[in-house]
Parts: structure tokens; sequence; C-alpha cells
């Protein structure tokens, strides 16, 4: 048809706007992708291992095989994400080429480019970022990111980091606001991000892609937790399939995200984890030595 | 004239782009979560989203009979992707199921995956001669429409708006563009409004 026109900025920011109020989930097998729409995911993030697995394992972590993300593309009719290594244009491509419906361009995976991260406006595909603060935000939305999830500490079980990062974006939002016209073009220097997005998000008060949460969230209440603080929707990765019990935790946040603003419901949605099932064990990220820590890589 | 109250249900996808479009066109909007929340709306809007999280959850929090009860008694009703589906007769080779309020069968991401995802000016006669700047994200389909069912759009052969008598389906997301008439034309179905 005349004027039909793909990968445009409102198709791809628009899919993340389906998402919203959902829970994406982790899972490294077609049977988990199952598993994980039965429980209520909105969209799926195909992985050879999870976060949790990832970190242990050490070495460099890379893009999936493509025959997995294609198996796990094949078992659920949800949107399926993937992960590539920041910077690596040859993922990427791969992964556009193959039709998965959202890229995280990501710190969990080592990264390819120490400097630069991808071009995404480049792309049909839409791309999400993390970010720790609204520079690392509007940095990424600048390269073309097209959603943005707080970084928190991935495969560490632990929401403090989670916090932490959507504290700082939600503040960084909060000061754009209550800030004279004039001091916009000196916060653009300090933030390290285009004076255009400074300008945007100070009038429309909001990023001007969704929001979401990453890194930490292993329980019905962190859920409710961040949708608190401001986020629009959940990443949970290493959460429900580290747990001993991983349909029960997967629909119990399910419910939680959906009801944060109502405690009954999050309590009910809690109460009904049975009680002999544990959440995945967390780290104290104070203890992390500096190089494990994934949140540093990519700003 | 008061004018009418409308829902956004609100258990999960584009919620607020639907609750700023429906102020925008003279309407008061909320958002509905709970059986109690739908009983005090003139008219539903389903917004886009995942059809299989929120036929589920609709489930969970008991909201898929009192929707059915309230629109089989005539409260206008109005679908976008997600809603569409979720309100349709079937969805074609898949075993998912629905609220049966409009009889069609809905084929999902039927224009292909995301990245076959487009904005296509679509001529939709009942809006007038300017073409709608429609937002297709994963959309679907109709591939088959009862005798009850008018189509008011189509692209590329294949039904994306369409109407029977209090219930309202789109395709494409009217939310996500500036462009309300599509949110005019529905909130034109709510009688105290006509």
């Amino acid at each position: 048809m005349n004027g039909h026109a793909t990968g445009t900025e409102t198709v791809k920011r628009g899919l993340a706007h389906m998402l919203k109020g959902g829970v994406i989930m982790d899972v490294v097998t077609p049977e988990q992708a199952k598993i994980a729409e039965e429980a209520g995911a909105v969209a799926v993030m195909a992985l050879e291992r999870i976060p949790a697995d990832i970190r242990a394992a050490g070495g460099v972590a890379r893009m999936s095989h493509p025959a997995l993300i294609e198996r796990i593309m094949g078992a659920v009719t949800i949107p399926v994400m993937a992960k590539v290594r920041i910077g690596h244009i040859g993922e990427a491509r791969q992964l556009q080429s193959l039709g998965v419906d959202y890229i995280d361009e990501s710190e969990v995976l080592t990264p390819a480019d120490d400097l630069y991260h991808l071009d995404k406006h480049g792309y049909t595909v839409p791309f999400v970022c993390g970010a720790r603060d609204l520079g690392e935000a509007l940095r990424r939305i600048a390269e073309g990111a097209a959603m943005i999830r707080s970084k928190g500490e991935a495969g560490s079980g632990n929401i403090v980091e989670a916090v932490r990062h959507m504290r700082a974006i939600r503040d960084g939002i909060a000061q754009l606001v209550s800030m004279p016209r004039e001091e916009l073009v000196a916060r653009a220097r300090d933030l390290g991000a285009p004076l255009e997005l400074v300008r945007e998000v100070a009038a429309h008060k909001a990023l001007p892609v969704v929001l979401f949460c990453a890194g930490g969230v292993s329980t019905p209440a962190d859920a409710a937790l961040m949708m608190e603080l401001g986020a629009e929707g959940i990443f949970v990765g290493s959460g429900i399939f580290k747990s001993t019990d991983p349909a029960a935790f997967a629909r119990a946040i399910v419910d939680a995200t959906t009801h944060w603003q109502d405690p009954d419901v999050v309590l009910k949605a809690h109460k009904a984890i049975p009680e002999e099932a544990k959440a995945m064990d967390g780290l104290d990220i104070r203890k992390l030595p500096e190089h494990e820590l994934l949140a540093t890589r990519g700003t | 004239m008061a004018a009418p109250t409308v829902g956004v249900l609100a258990l999960q996808g584009d919620v607020v782009e639907h609750v700023r479009a429906l102020e925008r066109s003279g309407a008061r909007a909320v958002e509905v979560r709970t059986p109690e929340e739908l009983a005090s709306v003139d008219a539903l809007v389903v917004p886009g989203g995942e059809s299989t999280t929120v036929i589920r959850l609709l489930d969970r929090f008991g909201l898929t009979e009192p929707i059915r009860a309230r629109v089989r008694g005539g409260m206008p009703f109005w679908g976008t992707c997600m809603g569409m589906i979720v309100a349709a007769h079937d969805v074609a080779g898949l075993d998912q199921p629905t609220l049966d309020l409009l009889d069609v069968t809905v084929r999902r991401n039927a224009f292909g995956r995301q990245v076959d995802s487009a904005e296509v000016p679509l001529p939709i006669p009942a809006l007038g001669t300017e073409p709608f700047p429609a937002v297709f994200i994963r959309a679907p389909w109709i591939e088959r429409t009862g005798p009850s069912v008018e189509t008011l759009a189509e692209r590329d052969g294949h039904g994306v708006m369409v109407r029977a008598g209090n219930v309202l389906g789109t395709s494409f997301h009217p939310e996500l563009t500036h462009d309300d008439r599509v949110h005019g034309y529905f909130l034109g179905m709510i009688p105290a409004t006509r």
C-alpha cells in the first residue's frame, strides 16, 4: 500500500507501549517460554543462560545460538526478545534477520565495544537498553533505543540497585521539570545528553519512551515496589527460573505487577506461592568485586 | 449534557494513551481493574497489549462474565488490537479463549512480527475522505465476519476495522496518534452523547 512505512519511531516505541503493566521473563528453553506465557508474561527474553548463571560461569557471554531463539519464537505467540553484546553490529544484524521482536543491547553480555553503543536508528527492529540514571537513558534514546530499562544488578536477586537506578532516573526527570528554562543547556552538558531530549523531557515530564525496571526483581513485593517507584513494567531475569517453583513465582509477579496499587492483591499473590517454595538466592552487592558488577558496563 | 464515563481496561497495555485521547475527545475516562470499577462506566475500551496475558488476567480477577454481561446488555465496547482479539468469537489456528462479543475470527500477528509493524494511511469512509494514520503493531486481521458485522476498513483485502451494533474493533492503534477521529466515532456510539 502507498505510504506503508515499517521501522518508524512510532512502531518501534509503540510495541513497548503494548507491553506496559506487564512482566517480561528470561527463558532458556521453549518449555520455560510456555510456562512464562501461561503465567501471563507479556514477552520473553530468549537466552542460553539466565544472568545468575552467566555471572557464575564467568568468561565471555555472547548472543545466544539463533536456533535456540528460533525454537523459543516457535513455542509462544507473545513477543520474543533477545540480547546482543553492547556495540555488536554483527550480532544485531543477525537478530534482525531472524525476526526477533525486540533486541536488548545488554550489559549482561560481555561488551563488544568499550566506547560505543549501536546506532539503533538504522534498524527496523526496536531496541531496549539499560540505564542507571537520566543521562545514560537519554544517551541511549539519542542512539535510537525505543525503550529503556533501569539496569539494576542482573542475576543478583537483590533489588537495591534497581531501586537506586529507578530513583536516579525519576529524580533526574523531576529536576528537569522544576528547572528554569535557562538552566537546561548547562544541565544537558552535565547529563552528557542532547539538549533536544533534555527539553523534551522537561516539557513532557517523562522519558519519550517506555521505562521498565530490570535487575534484581525476585518477589511479588519487589515488582510492586518498582511499579510504585515509577516503572511502567518489569523484567524478571533469574528471579523466576532460579526460584524453586517458577510457575508460582511467575504468576504471582504478574498479578502483583497488574495490581501494584492494591496491597491486598499483592499479598494474595504472594500467599499463592507455596510456603516451601524458595525465591532465588541473593547476593550482597557491596561484597561483589568491582570487575563483577554488570551495571557499570556501557554507560 | 454530562460527559459520558468511559472505562479503559487497565490490566495491561497502552492504557494512558487511550485515557488521554478519550479526554481530548470530551469524555471522562477512568481506569478499570475490578468489577466494581466496570459497573461505574458507560462504555469500555480494551487497549493494545498482549491478548494471552489479558485473557488470563480477566479470568483471574473476575472480569470475564461482568464484561460479557454488560456488553451483551448493550454497553458500547471498543477493542484496539489486543482488545479486538479478546472480543472475537475465535482466533484462527490457536486454541485461545476469548470473550466472544464480536462474531469474527481474527488471525493474530497476521501482518507479520514486529519488523513488519507499520504506519499505513488507511481509507476509512465512515470517518471522511482523509485517510487515517493507522499504526499497526504485530497486528491481527479479520479472517471471517458473521452476518451482523460491518467492515469499516480493509488493508490488503483484510478487515481491520469492524462494527457489530455496540461493539467496535480495530486492528490498529488510534491512541498512538494525534488523530482522535476513531475515539470521536466511538463516543458517538454511546446513546446519551448522540
